[in-house]
């Protein structure tokens, strides 16, 4: 393989693992917002505080991954969003509320705080159901139609409930008492609903994808994947093991929840990534033809290279200062 | 209408509402850094409660230009697929090193500037600051650098209707980025400082005025009075540039139809585009050549010289006498305001201002004045490069989608409900604060913790 061939694949990584890091990281605060109505008041405070200094890096990492598309993959960025108009615009219009209601619910007057508290859920509902529906119809290639629809639904519903885990998860993590209690119990409500939903769309993949049938059930690849699906069970009862027993959360082990739940996200990631690869508009481009030039690639390679590291050591900086249980912040 | 008058509506009310927050925060960032400073030099807390006051300011502003900005990255791709396409080869790494350099220089550090006190010592709290501070001005080189050079492209060459970049250093020092750069940040300063000089006016006349409010509104009005001449400068030669590479812009600002020598600067008339002149135009003699070419017999180019390559005129013309009118006022204001303060300079030995009333009463009515300035600037510059894309090169209908145009209408109309509302709540709510500054000031004793994280 030539550089000419080589660097497309580096992009492809880099948006890969950009939107996989986003997908985690702001889908722990999203799930936050979204259990924010079943929060008391001062609960509320808390679950903010406890992702207040976070979320805005977090969505930077959605940029890096758009951006990637956009500056590296053009041809394939205009094709995906256009094909995702409707949702994209929900998605940021959602994105828009949640990420001003941070602000708003505590530095306008207090009788306006319920409404940006509403204002904070109704964007974490908007923003995730608009990534699990463009991540439908990105799965089955924008096809229209019944199957297409119901698929996209399907996830549509799926994501957000991921999310919901994620961020009960984050909560057991950074918050303790009642508060914590009461994430371990949102985590057991969701954990089964979450898990059925991805076993269906799991099986679902083959039918409104057919190519991904090759990839995962011809001989020997069956046996070469099958850690995957096994990891995601294990995972997936380890996270159940930690919330059906709140002596383990009590004695330090709630952070499994969390870290499963990630084991989880990049699993179906990577099993994503292996059945569509190497296009990237599934059945109509390849990632090479998609890709601008060698040379401006170049150009952006120099500066991934050097800048990337950088923002990974500052990013785990940030989260070691904000290590711990969260404290009240001086939002307002 | 079609997709491409819809698309460039949206994409104008997503920029135009985009641009009102970095404006302010590019320069205001700098303003928190230097409160930081003066607290650490001197200790008194009043500079502490400017610095807490302001950073909650900066705290909103900064949420809405990310969100808004996030909307950006989606528009190319949504509405302009064509312009990635042509251009992403030059456009692509400068908007990839925006990414790269400043968000997450930004985001990051946002986080511990904001709510890192008690957690890391005072230096890296500082130096969170300055990064945030670098963060955005950095966001702002690369952003103008690649719209500078949609205006004045160099450095390129065009294979198969795309773009290539020939040598780097000149796509991005292209011929009008300096002078964009110069006049972008100090029309960012003005806008901070009469957004702060403002909010501290209300605050004097409402009677809720702290210490902080004092240290703050002098910074701002002597920052005010010290950049505007300076900007009237930089406008100047940023006119210059835009005479030598855009003259059909510049033919719309200043509403000159036929090429001439020596020609007359029109302060105010009723351009129309069909008959091809200016109505009831109040004209002075030669100015015009005096003021772009600094010769007063110069030529300048007419629009009618620029069959189908010239912008709609109207806009381009009255933008450009906002803006001017605008910064005109903001001068007149920030020198009699600064004279004002010099003139009490002796009273002033407790650290209170007091300046006459009807004069806070016009600064608190020009709070926003940075922005009418800096939107109608923008709408001269970015509707007088029209109808190119990249300029004499790429027309703006080339990259249109071709999205149903209902759809577009549909997302148009929710993206303006939603900034009205924020808007209107951004306003209110900066009202709000600066009438209620103590549910803001900085918590007794929190100093004490800082350090203790041993960071």
């Amino acid at each position: 393989m030539t550089w000419a061939e080589f660097l497309p694949l580096i992009f492809l990584a880099v948006m890969g693992l950009s939107l996989l890091a986003y997908v985690v990281l702001d889908g722990y605060d999203l799930g936050v917002g979204l259990l924010l109505p079943l929060a008391s008041e001062s609960q509320k405070d808390t679950m903010i505080a406890s992702i207040g200094p976070f979320w805005d890096a977090n969505e930077t990492w959605l940029v890096l991954g758009v951006g990637v598309l956009l500056v590296a993959f053009p041809f394939a960025h205009g094709l995906v969003l256009q094909a995702l108009y409707l949702p994209v615009a929900i998605m940021l219009i959602g994105l828009i509320l949640r990420g001003v209601a941070f602000d708003f619910r505590v530095k306008a007057p207090l009788q306006f705080k319920g409404f940006w508290n509403n204002a904070f859920f109704a964007g974490s509902l908007l923003a995730s159901s608009a990534q699990g529906w463009m991540l439908g119809s990105y799965i089955t290639a924008f096809q229209p139609g019944p199957l297409g629809l119901a698929f996209s639904l399907g996830i549509a519903i799926t994501l957000p409930a991921a999310y919901i885990l994620l961020g009960a998860g984050w909560l057991i993590m950074k918050t303790d008492g009642e508060l914590q209690l009461r994430a371990v119990f949102w985590a057991r409500r969701v954990l089964w609903p979450m898990g059925v939903a991805l076993v269906a769309i799991s099986a679902a993949t083959p039918l409104v994808n057919p190519a991904v049938v090759d990839k995962w059930f011809g001989v020997p690849e069956v046996f070469a994947l099958l850690p995957v699906p096994l990891s995601c069970a294990i995972a997936f009862f380890a996270v159940r093991w930690v919330v059906t027993h709140p002596e383990v959360v009590k004695a330090g082990y709630g952070w499994v929840v969390f870290v499963s739940t990630v084991l989880i996200f990049v699993l179906a990631f990577f099993g994503l990534s292996y059945s569509i690869y190497p296009d990237i508009v599934i059945g109509r481009m390849t990632v090479w033809e998609a890709a601008i030039g060698t040379e401006a690639l170049t150009v952006i390679f120099i500066g991934v290279a050097i800048t990337l590291p950088v923002i990974i050591v500052y990013t785990v900086f940030m989260y070691r200062v904000f290590w711990g249980k969260a404290r009240d912040l001086t939002y307002n | 209408m079609d997709a491409l008058i819809l698309s460039r509506i949206q994409f104008a009310a997503n920029i135009s509402f985009h641009i009102l927050f970095p404006t302010i925060t590019i320069a205001m960032c700098w303003f928190l850094l230097f409160f930081r400073l003066r607290f650490i030099k001197t200790r008194d807390p009043a500079w502490e409660e400017a610095y807490y006051f302001w950073t909650k300011v900066f705290a909103l502003t900064f949420a809405l230009g990310v969100v808004s900005g996030i909307v950006m990255s989606f528009q190319f791709g949504t509405n302009w697929p064509g312009f990635m396409e042509k251009t992403g080869n030059i456009a692509g790494p400068l908007l990839g090193y925006e990414v790269l350099t400043a968000f997450f220089l930004e985001a990051s550090f946002l986080g511990i500037m904001l709510f890192g006190r008690g957690r890391v010592s005072e230096r890296v709290h500082l130096a969170a600051t300055f990064l945030v501070a670098f963060g955005t001005t950095m966001s702002a080189f690369w952003i103008l650098s690649l719209n500078s050079w949609l205006q004045t492209p160099a450095g390129y060459e065009i294979v198969n209707g795309q773009f290539f970049a020939t040598d780097w250093l000149a796509v991005v020092f292209n011929p009008s980025f300096p002078y964009r750069f110069a006049h972008k940040l100090l029309a960012s300063a003005l806008t901070a400082s009469f957004l702060i000089a403002g909010l501290c006016a209300w605050q004097l006349i409402k009677g809720s005025a702290t210490a902080g409010t004092h240290k703050a509104m002098r910074t701002a009005l002597v920052t005010a009075a010290l950049v505007i001449p300076v900007q009237f400068v930089a406008g100047d030669l940023h006119g210059l540039n835009t005479l030598e590479h855009q003259p059909a812009k510049v033919a719309a600002m200043e509403g000159i139809w036929e090429t001439q020598k020596g020609a007359p600067l029109t302060l105010f008339g009723i351009p129309d585009e069909k008959a091809g002149e200016t109505h009831y135009a109040i004209k002075i003699p030669k100015l015009a050549s005096l003021i772009l070419a600094h010769d007063l017999d110069a030529e300048i180019q007419g629009i009618n010289d620029f069959k189908g390559a010239h912008p709609p005129v109207a806009p381009v013309f009255w933008s450009f006498r906002v803006m001017v009118g605008t910064g005109t006022l903001m001068m007149a204001v920030a020198w009699f305001a600064a004279w004002q303060l010099w003139r009490q300079r002796k009273q002033m030995a407790d650290g209170k201002i007091h300046l006459p009333k009807p004069l806070l009463y016009v600064l608190a009515g020009m709070t926003f004045s940075g922005w009418v300035a800096t939107l109608s600037g923008w709408y001269v510059t970015e509707i007088g490069r029209q109808p190119f894309m990249v300029y004499g090169l790429l027309r703006t209908s080339e990259i249109a989608t071709d999205i149903a145009p209902p759809m577009i209408a549909l997302t148009l109309t929710a993206y303006l409900i939603v900034y009205g509302l924020l808007l209107v709540t951004y306003i209110g709510v900066l009202k709000y604060m600066a009438e209620n500054p103590f549910k803001h000031a900085p918590i007794p004793g929190g100093n004490a913790a800082l350090g203790k994280a041993g960071v």
